[in-house]
């Protein structure tokens, strides 16, 4: 067995602090000092150490878990959302005092699995990890569980869950049995039209189809809008963003068998059409934010399938690009939520109203989120769709490419909304908890708000590492320049 | 890669949004007015570099930095004769928006201030940016400030108006973003000098033209696409309808000189004949509309519909004179109707009201208003020794040139434009005085940002050549480059279609 310890090392810090979280959730109430305490100063170490660890790489257990470029990429966006995650949430106002230390134990184990899953080369692995990050999440999401409502998003989230896990696992043995491995660095050689293996790409299907639970991809998103409505604003922020990064860098990797024209690459750009424009359509009917933040993320899913299916570095590269976009926009828009519903109620349209006068840095980092998540520029939200419709432009899939840009005009109406709401209607909601207006507040969507627009105005150094990792991904060989430039 | 000592494209694009941030350090409405003021001066003054343009054809004070090397996305200015004359434009309409929101504008100043210079900036980075992209990243930025200026400072119905901008703006645009990723990827750049080097097959100029033509006929507005601009005309505060027509309208035709006809000569070629018949529906259309509102706002919104449609006509005649007097008549609507439109705010500041019903009685009670408003006018509808005949004349001789019919064609246009302005000119000027014998004439201020349109009013209507001078070499080699590709794009197109032909006959023989 290789097995090569410094490669490790985001992994095994990130494990030491999910083990003291774990103690510390074991112990008596009174614990000293308290998580919100630590934590963020851990999560930001953990950051920080993922970072300098970005050019780690190696293949360790057998050669099932490979630290490469895109890994390490996935690994400083999961832990980067992790650490926005856990500042996010240490004011969550729903949260029983006494379950905090568990909750932050169960966020962490399930981002851990996600690191993981950024390292899984092979399918029974990646299987293994994706379950680590689910089954915290299944004890996540009802903990406000008084509600009717969160009981059902718990119930929901599970039931489809273990429906698309059995689905993935099934869809797994027919992988196993048909083209004798589960290696991916195997099975790309392997042929994946449906005239020579069928039974492999039935397979195939059914264990993208377990991704693309995680993802919300139409038609496994059922459980999107209701469990984001159903969760308190801090989990949903969780569940909005950081499950889905493992998602892409599983699809990222398993991209990696398609070529364009192949029937399975064709039902992605289908299923991706169909995402987007189901996605789009449904938020534009919604009142309540978080959930048509849901359906559009739904409609964000079907746009990370347009770089999947063009079959080159660029578009993977493009894909893990938008990938990290959509997790900083979404951190922020959940940032901005969060603190407007101090109370910890779920917000209304309406109950953005007035807030460039109540808290403007709030309001102005909403409209930051909102114009990046339409894809305005200069955002990192346009870079990011740019990115994608260039890499799969002419490879077969321009109706795709089309289908995102009529879609990206849908969605406009939605997002403008949240921004209208936010900049031109004055009639405030009476008798609600005012806007959490502090220094702290303010600094971190501030702070989210100029990473969307400075990597908006400078994408290229990510875009570079992303694109990197694209090739690593196809075995071209990179010449490091240490992931910039 | 500069031409030029100093960076001056980038100075003046960056200038006014990092004066923008300065206003967040302001409290008082009076001192963000006045460093505005100062701003949008020293604006002007960094634009004296640009005096150094020298008359030729080239892009010139260019810069070039890489931007996305991965991609090719390079930060990539320029300025030709073409655009230099919109750059400054631009540059001079914002000290005379400042001034004329000095009272106008009473809540959120600061803010307002801020979406002023904000847009300035876009708009400037519109016409400078040579990269698609980068082009692309300035047209939908300047979207916010402006929905913004609709939307907060606007009139009762400002909601409606301020949504349906930015979703017609934006859907429009969308295509162009889709248009701009097919000439990356089958002309393997972004950069617009070199794409205009070379022939894209008439298939592919096809449906990469209407892509384009849709985002831009949108913004210019052109009829049926023009439903937007009234409402948004209307509900907007002076400022903001000065700007939406002195420069956002350009940014549309300035799209048509730009991309389509270097780009896609070929297909412009093919779709010039609906593209004139559009024109001339717009110039007839919005002169019709115009002679029937009550609302003056309303009337110089419509008016502008008619004189967009001689501009989009000037540039599809493809001849010398047409795409001039496209040019001179762009900077033209910009200076009138953009005077026309501060006009509008100052008496809407006396009377409160924008019916024509209202605000009559002028010329006894405010002379001097009414000089500029018949000079204004007289300017509108192209009246000799104003800007507004050199420019309408040079595309009414273009248009005779293409054929006597179409040139006939303009004409009840121009009559329209004529009775329109005269019908509102005499009702303002004459009209039976509802209160008007209250109100004060121009004051200092009025007369400052009257009097510069004023000027240039004359100085184009009376001595045009300095603006030839700068415009003519970049027409005469747009027009060339487009005649020589044109013809190669023929070449490649004749035998395909002579092939279809024999196959069509020989099957039509066989059966």
């Amino acid at each position: 067995m290789n097995f090569n310890i410094t490669a490790l090392v985001p992994e095994l810090f990130f494990l030491c602090m999910v083990l003291a979280l774990m103690v510390q959730s074991l112990g008596s109430r009174e614990w000293k000092p308290p998580v919100e305490r630590w934590l963020p100063f851990g999560a930001c170490a953990a950051f920080f150490v993922t970072i300098t660890g970005f050019h780690l790489h190696g293949t360790m257990f057998w050669d099932v878990y490979k630290v490469d470029l895109m890994s390490q990429f996935f690994k400083i966006v999961i832990t980067f959302g992790f650490y926005v995650v856990v500042l996010n949430a240490s004011r969550q106002p729903t949260l029983e005092e006494g379950k905090r230390a568990d909750y932050y134990m169960l966020l962490g184990f399930s981002t851990l699995g996600l690191m993981l899953l950024a390292s899984s080369v092979e399918l029974i692995t990646i299987y293994l990890a994706l379950e680590l990050a689910s089954y915290s999440m299944y004890a996540v999401i009802p903990l406000r569980a008084k509600d009717k409502g969160a009981a059902e998003a718990g119930i929901k989230y599970i039931m489809f869950g273990a429906v698309a896990t059995a689905l993935a696992l099934y869809g797994l043995s027919y992988i196993m049995a048909t083209q004798h491995t589960t290696y991916i660095a195997e099975l790309m050689n392997k042929s994946w039209s449906f005239a020579d293996q069928p039974m492999a790409v039935v397979g195939l299907s059914l264990f993208l189809g377990g991704m693309f639970f995680k993802l919300a991809l139409f038609p496994f998103h059922f459980w999107c809008p209701d469990v984001y409505q159903g969760a308190s604003n801090e989990t949903a922020a969780f569940v909005a963003t950081m499950p889905k990064m493992g998602a892409i860098v599983v699809l990222c990797r398993l991209a990696v068998l398609l070529k364009p024209g192949l029937e399975i690459t064709t039902i992605l750009a289908v299923l991706g059409a169909l995402s987007m424009t189901f996605g789009n359509l449904s938020a534009l009917a919604q009142t309540d934010i978080k959930r048509l933040l849901g359906f559009s993320s739904v409609a964000h899913a079907g746009y990370i399938m347009v770089g999947l299916v063009s079959g080159t570095p660029e578009g993977i590269g493009a894909a893990a690009f938008y990938g990290m976009a959509y997790l900083v926009m979404n951190l922020l828009v959940f940032w901005v939520v969060s603190r407007v519903a101090s109370d910890g109620r779920n917000l209304k349209l309406t109950d953005l109203n007035g807030l460039y006068k109540k808290a403007p840095a709030l309001a102005f980092s909403l409209a930051a989120g909102a114009f990046a998540l339409v894809g305005l520029p200069p955002t990192m939200g346009f870079m990011g769709k740019f990115f994608l419709i260039t890499s799969a432009w002419d490879h077969g899939y321009n109706w795709l490419v089309i289908t995102l840009v009529l879609n990206s005009a849908i969605a406009i109406y939605y997002y403008l909304s949240l921004f209208r709401h936010a900049f031109t209607e004055e009639k405030t909601p009476t008798e609600v908890a005012p806007p959490d207006n502090g220094w702290f507040a303010s600094a971190g969507a501030g702070m989210l708000a100029a990473a969307v627009l400075v990597i908006g105005m400078i994408p290229a150094p990510l875009f570079n590492f992303a694109i990197n990792a694209g090739k690593t991904l196809y075995g071209i060989t990179v010449t490091f320049s240490g992931g910039g430039h | 890669m500069l031409d030029f000592g100093y960076p001056v494209l980038t100075i003046l694009i960056a200038f006014p949004l990092v004066a923008a941030c300065g206003l967040f350090f302001l409290r008082a409405p009076q001192v963000v007015r006045y460093y505005t003021m100062a701003v949008s001066l020293i604006e002007c003054l960094l634009a004296v570099p640009l005096t150094g343009f020298k008359l030729n054809a080239d892009f010139q004070f260019v810069e070039k930095i890489d931007w996305v090397h991965q991609w090719g996305l390079q930060y990539y200015l320029g300025v030709d004769g073409i655009s230099i004359l919109m750059v400054l434009l631009t540059i001079a309409v914002l000290p005379l928006c400042v001034m004329c929101s000095w009272t106008y504008i009473g809540k959120r100043v600061k803010e307002f201030h801020f979406c002023l210079l904000f847009m300035t900036s876009a708009v400037l980075g519109v016409f400078c940016a040579l990269d698609l992209v980068l082009f692309y990243v300035f047209w939908e930025a300047m979207l916010i400030p402006m929905y913004l200026l609709i939307a907060v400072w606007g009139g009762d119905d400002r909601k409606y108006a301020s949504l349906k901008f930015f979703l017609y703006t934006l859907a429009g645009s969308t295509l162009l973003l889709a248009a701009i990723v097919a000439f990356r990827v089958t002309g393997g750049t972004f950069s617009i000098p070199d794409l205009m080097q070379m022939n894209f097959s008439f298939r592919f100029q096809f449906w990469a033209f209407l892509a384009m033509a849709l985002a831009f006929a949108i913004k210019v507005p052109m009829f049926p696409f023009h439903t937007w601009l009234p409402a948004a005309h209307v509900q907007a505060p002076s400022a903001g309808s000065v700007i939406l027509a002195a420069v956002l309208l350009k940014m549309g035709t300035y799209g048509f000189l730009r991309f389509c006809l270097p780009l896609t000569p070929a297909a412009s070629e093919y779709f010039a004949p609906m593209m004139i018949a559009i024109s001339i529906v717009s110039i007839l259309y919005g002169g019709a509309i115009a002679l029937g509102q009550t609302d003056i706002k309303k009337l110089v919104a419509y008016s502008s519909v008619g004189h967009m449609g001689f501009v989009t006509l000037g540039i599809f005649l493809f001849n010398q004179r047409g795409v001039e007097g496209a040019l001179f008549q762009m900077l033209n609507h910009g200076i009138v109707t953009g005077a026309l439109f501060m006009m509008i705010g100052a008496v809407y500041e006396r009377s409160h009201s924008r019916e024509i019903s209202n605000n009559m009685g002028l010329g006894k009670y405010l002379p001097a208003f009414m000089f500029f408003w018949g000079l204004m006018a007289l300017a509108s509808f192209g009246f000799p020794g104003t800007n507004g005949f050199v420019g309408e004349i040079l595309v009414f001789i273009g248009a005779f040139e293409q054929s006597t019919i179409l040139g006939m064609l303009l004409v009840p246009g121009a009559l329209l434009g004529a009775a329109y302005m005269f019908r509102v000119s005499l009702k303002l000027a004459w009209g039976k005085p509802s209160t008007a014998k209250t109100w004060r004439d121009l004051n200092a201020r009025e007369w400052i940002y009257l009097t510069i349109p004023a000027v240039f009013v004359f100085w184009i209507g009376l001595a045009p050549t300095p603006f030839f001078k700068i415009i003519d070499p970049s027409v005469n080699k747009l027009l060339e480059d487009f005649d020589s590709r044109k013809v190669a794009v023929v070449e490649i197109v004749q035998p395909l279609q002579t092939a279809a032909a024999d196959v069509l006959n020989a099957t039509a023989e066989k059966e």
